[in-house]
Parts: C-alpha cells; sequence; structure tokens
C-alpha cells in the first residue's frame, strides 16, 4: 500500500494557492525547522470574507498536501468559519494520512488561525484570547492528539 | 527513464546470481543435512557457496557462518564478542555513534545487561581515528566494533590501522561490512580483523541471507539455537538457494573489482561535481575517503521526504536522512553525529550507484535534481528567512 492516498499525492504535486502574496491582511507561520515543517500562510480578507489565501511550506511531502488542501477550504469563506477549520477536516478531505503524519494537519489548522490572529491584530479587531489558546510553538508538542482517519 | 540511485538500501539481484539460484528451489531442493543423494547434492552447493564467499574475502571456509541477513551477523558478532569478554569479567565495548542500528540496537541491549558501551566521535569528516579507539580501550575492554563503510554518507573508516590497535590491545575486533563487501576489496588477513559481517542484497545477491566471518578460534554464541547448521553455531536448514546466489553475486562483484571500482568513481565524481554546483548544498562525509559508489548531500531550505516523492516522479529513486522518511521526529543519527544542526539534516539526499548505472543515468540525476530543489526553495518560509537574510545561511 502506498504511502499516501492519491488526493495527498495530488495536492504535493500540483499544490492548490502556493506561493508568497505581498499584500497580504493576515500572516500566520507555525512550526520549527528543528521538527522538519514549517508552514506560513497568507489571508486577504474583505467584508469578513477571505478572499485570497496562499501558503509556503517547508516539510514533507504530507505537509505541504495538508497546506494545500488548507487554503482550498478557506478560501471564500467567512472568518468565523475558518476558525473552525479542524485538523481531523484537513485530514478527511486528503482520504486520510497516515498515523505518524497526522501532525501535519493540526500545524495546517494552526496556520489558519495564526493568520486570522495577525489580521485582527493588525486591524485592531477585538477577539477572545481563548479562541487563539495554544502559542503555537511545534506542533509535535501540542496536546490534540489526532486519532487516524 | 527510470534510475534506481539507492543501492546502498538494495540491490538487483544479477542475472547471474538469479540463474544460479534456480535449480535449488525446485530441483536441487534436499535438505542439506540429510544423508540421501538429494540432500547430499544440496549440501554440495551449500560447501561450493561457502568455499567461494570465503575465497572473495580471503578467508577458510570453516570461518564462514551464513545468517539470515546482516543485521543477524552483526548481533551475532557483537553478542558474541561481549559473552567471551564478560567471562574474563570484561564488560565494555568500543563502537561508534554513526554505526547501522543492528549495531547501535544490540548494544543498547547490552547496556541494559551491565556492559558499558563508549561511542567514538566521528568527526565532521565521518571517519573514526586509530587514535580514538586506542584512547579509548580500557583494561576491561571486551571487543571493538566499528563498520567499515557507513551506509548513509560512504566514508570508509581506516579499519586496517583500528584492528592493529586491537590486535596490539588483546581487544577482539568486529567490523560491519555490509556496504563494503562486493564494493571494495576486503580481506580479512589483511585487514586482520576477528569478525566481519556481509550482507548479499547488497552486492546484487537476494535478500534473506548474510554471513558473518569469524577467525578461528573466535568462539561464537547462537542467536538462534538449534540442529548443527554452520557448525552448530546458527540453528535451522539452510537457504540453499539464496546462499547459493550470495556466492555467484560475491564472485561477480569481485571478479572485476579495480575497473569496476574505477568506473563507478568516475560516476560518482561527476555527480558530486555537478550536485555541487547548487548554491548551499554540502557533501556530506570525508571527500576522499568514500566507497565509489555512495554520494550524500544536503540541501538548504529544503526537506527530504518531498524532496525523494519528486525525485521518484520524475524517475530517480534515492533515500534521505530526514525525520519525515526515518519515521520519528528526528533526523538521521548518521547526520546528527557529524554535527549538523536538525534544520540541515533535515535536508539530505543520498544517492547510492554502483556498477549497473550508466553515464546517461547520472545525467538526469545532474538535470533533476537542481530543478526539485529549486522547485521546493520556492515554496520554503525557510529558504526565504535565508534569502531575505533574517537567518544565517549555515551552509
Amino acid at each position: 500500500m502506498p504511502l499516501y492516498s492519491d488526493t495527498v499525492m495530488d495536492h504535493f504535486q500540483h499544490p492548490r494557492n502556493v506561493g508568497k502574496m505581498e499584500d497580504a491582511d493576515g500572516i500566520g507561520e507555525v512550526g520549527n525547522a528543528v521538527c522538519g515543517d514549517i508552514m506560513r500562510m497568507y489571508i486577504k480578507v474583505r467584508d469578513g470574507i477571505i478572499t485570497d489565501v496562499s501558503f509556503i511550506t517547508f516539510g514533507c511531502g504530507s505537509a505541504i498536501a495538508s497546506s494545500s488542501m488548507a487554503t482550498e477550504m478557506i478560501k471564500g469563506k467567512p472568518i468565523e468559519e475558518a476558525l473552525e477549520l479542524s485538523n481531523k477536516a484537513v485530514a478527511q478531505a486528503l482520504d486520510g494520512l497516515p498515523a505518524h503524519k497526522l501532525h501535519c494537519s493540526v500545524l495546517a489548522e494552526e496556520a489558519v488561525r495564526a493568520a486570522v490572529k495577525d489580521y485582527y491584530d493588525k486591524n485592531n479587531i477585538a477577539y477572545d484570547p481563548a479562541v487563539f489558546g495554544c502559542d503555537m510553538a511545534c506542533a509535535h508538542e501540542h496536546d490534540h492528539t489526532p486519532t487516524e482517519e | 527513464m527510470y534510475v534506481y540511485a539507492d543501492n546502498a538500501a538494495t540491490t538487483a539481484v544479477s542475472p547471474k546470481a538469479l540463474e544460479a539460484m534456480l535449480p535449488y528451489f525446485s530441483e536441487v531442493y534436499g535438505n542439506a543435512s540429510s544423508l540421501h543423494s538429494p540432500g547430499q547434492r544440496a549440501a554440495e552447493g551449500l560447501q561450493r557457496a561457502r568455499e567461494t564467499v570465503a575465497k572473495a574475502i580471503n578467508a577458510d571456509f570453516k570461518e564462514i557462518y551464513f545468517t539470515g541477513c546482516g543485521s543477524e551477523a552483526d548481533n551475532q558478532a557483537i553478542l558474541s564478542g561481549a559473552a567471551l569478554g564478560a567471562r574474563k569479567g570484561k564488560k565494555h565495548i568500543v563502537s561508534t555513534a554513526f554505526e547501522h542500528h543492528a549495531v547501535l540496537h544490540t548494544l543498547e541491549k547490552l547496556k541494559k545487561q551491565g556492559y558499558e558501551v563508549t561511542l567514538l566521535d566521528v568527526h565532521e569528516n565521518g571517519v573514526v581515528t586509530p587514535d580514538d579507539v586506542a584512547a579509548a580501550i580500557r583494561d576491561d575492554t571486551a571487543l571493538v566494533t566499528i563498520m567499515m563503510v557507513n551506509n548513509e554518507i560512504g566514508t570508509v573508516q581506516p579499519i586496517a590501522d583500528i584492528a592493529k590497535v586491537c590486535r596490539e590491545r588483546g581487544v577482539l575486533f568486529h567490523t560491519d561490512a555490509v556496504q563494503a563487501v562486493g564494493h571494495i576489496p576486503v580481506d580479512v588477513k589483511a585487514l586482520d580483523v576477528d569478525m566481519l559481517s556481509m550482507a548479499a542484497h547488497k552486492f546484487h545477491g537476494p535478500k534473506g541471507v548474510g554471513a558473518l566471518y569469524a577467525r578461528k578460534g573466535v568462539p561464537l554464541v547462537n542467536v538462534i539455537e538449534g540442529g548443527q547448521q554452520e557448525r552448530g553455531k546458527r540453528g535451522g536448514t539452510e537457504n540453499i538457494a539464496g546462499i547459493v546466489g550470495m556466492a555467484a553475486a560475491l564472485e561477480e562483484a569481485t571478479a572485476d573489482l579495480d575497473k569496476d571500482m574505477a568506473y563507478v568513481t568516475g560516476l560518482r565524481e561527476k555527480l558530486i561535481e555537478g550536485l555541487s554546483k547548487i548554491p548551499h548544498s554540502r557533501l556530506n562525509g570525508d571527500r576522499e575517503k568514500r566507497v565509489p559508489g555512495t554520494v550524500n548531500f544536503c540541501f538548504e531550505g529544503i526537506e527530504g521526504e518531498s524532496l525523494l516523492l519528486l525525485l521518484d516522479a520524475r524517475g530517480i529513486a534515492a533515500s534521505s536522512g530526514s525525520a519525515c522518511t526515518s519515521g520519528s521526529l528526528d533526523p538521521s543519527h548518521v547526520l546528527l553525529a557529524l554535527g549538523l544542526p536538525h534544520e540541515i539534516a533535515h535536508g539530505s539526499l543520498r544517492l547510492s550507484i554502483d556498477r549497473m548505472n550508466t553515464e546517461a543515468e547520472i545525467d538526469h540525476i545532474i538535470e533533476s535534481v537542481p530543478q526539485v530543489v529549486d522547485y521546493l526553495r520556492g515554496m520554503s518560509p525557510v529558504w526565504d528567512e535565508l534569502e531575505r537574510g533574517l537567518t544565517p545561511h549555515l551552509i
């Protein structure tokens, strides 16, 4: 059995919304190079809607695929909906990830939230800090232990 | 074109080895321990193979013990050295930080049984010095075990000089020569080693068969208890087809070794030259003291698994020491032992070629790797920060 699903391989080999965004309204970066994966997510926001999104990622195939899938899932969506994006939903949309790669989907969820937080901070938009409870330092050390899909 | 450049992982069984093996599955199927003629024909095949393997490394056939793999040979050699030492009250073992896990995990097991283990530094160039070994040997040292060729970076260790140090100090010496046999000259008498491990599938023989050379007089302990096979030191009906295939492959690999080494070294030099042109890349391991076919590079700002997958899609099979490919959170212990930081070690690529590879294949690698590295750097936040001067380049 191959390591990755066809969907993961498709998003890895043909990543959607990849690249830097010069005029982003919010930028979120999570992970660290010592652990072996870093995701940076850019969002553009108009009237509470994420009108554009892009990413750049240093990491394995599943990290790149998770980033790509996450951008597709939040593009054109209201910010509130983007904040509800779960790592589980990302992994499901990718037709599953190997157990030892699930942290990649956690990183994708966190990258989206970090970008939104940055947008809120830059625009002095009030929010409940509890929404961004974790410090997003390194996904491996996080407590959301997802189960295999 | 699909280029197989992962020969340090395993190789294809050569047509000659396959041809030699085939009769032993269905025609010469007797048990070599049986007295009847089918059994005796199998025993003859086994004996011829033993003599061939012995000759290839300048050993006596009575010093060759066939095993199920190189790892088993490593296990048996180390456990034997440890047991022999313990009988004399010696429970210290010297090895290196970048051995294969077949060695390191066996040493871990022994540590739990009260042995002390000293793992030598392998320096930035991945070569241990005989002086390091001499300094580490103590009065209670039972065994020194140091690999002949490192499997990830391909550096060749000064085995003859290390063996000399061990002999002078009266310490048993084992070398894991799994990546050496069939690729560089291995003469157990010239090297003066006590034990040496090898594996057939690293030199175009079949998987599932290895051998341990143990100099006459070195008492082995069993890893597998059973019948009287392998002079009572390895129970279990012999894998005759595999053993015959191993012998045929080794005979073929060593027949024209000098010529093959010159050819593979030429390809390797071209490969190193081509990949060195990639900015912020680094050849891992000593530039000169290396086996002909193994090349290991780190490329800053990218991660190894994505590099491997994209190379596979472009028709190149390679391997990496990144955490994602090792299945753990840490990158390769070999690259870390060289002193490389994690973020650099994650971006490693091992290409291992041999006499079966062609120059056109090397050209394909040299053309493809820079393109894939560029592409991945283009979407890497790590590379972005390096290029903008936010973090300093490490290589």
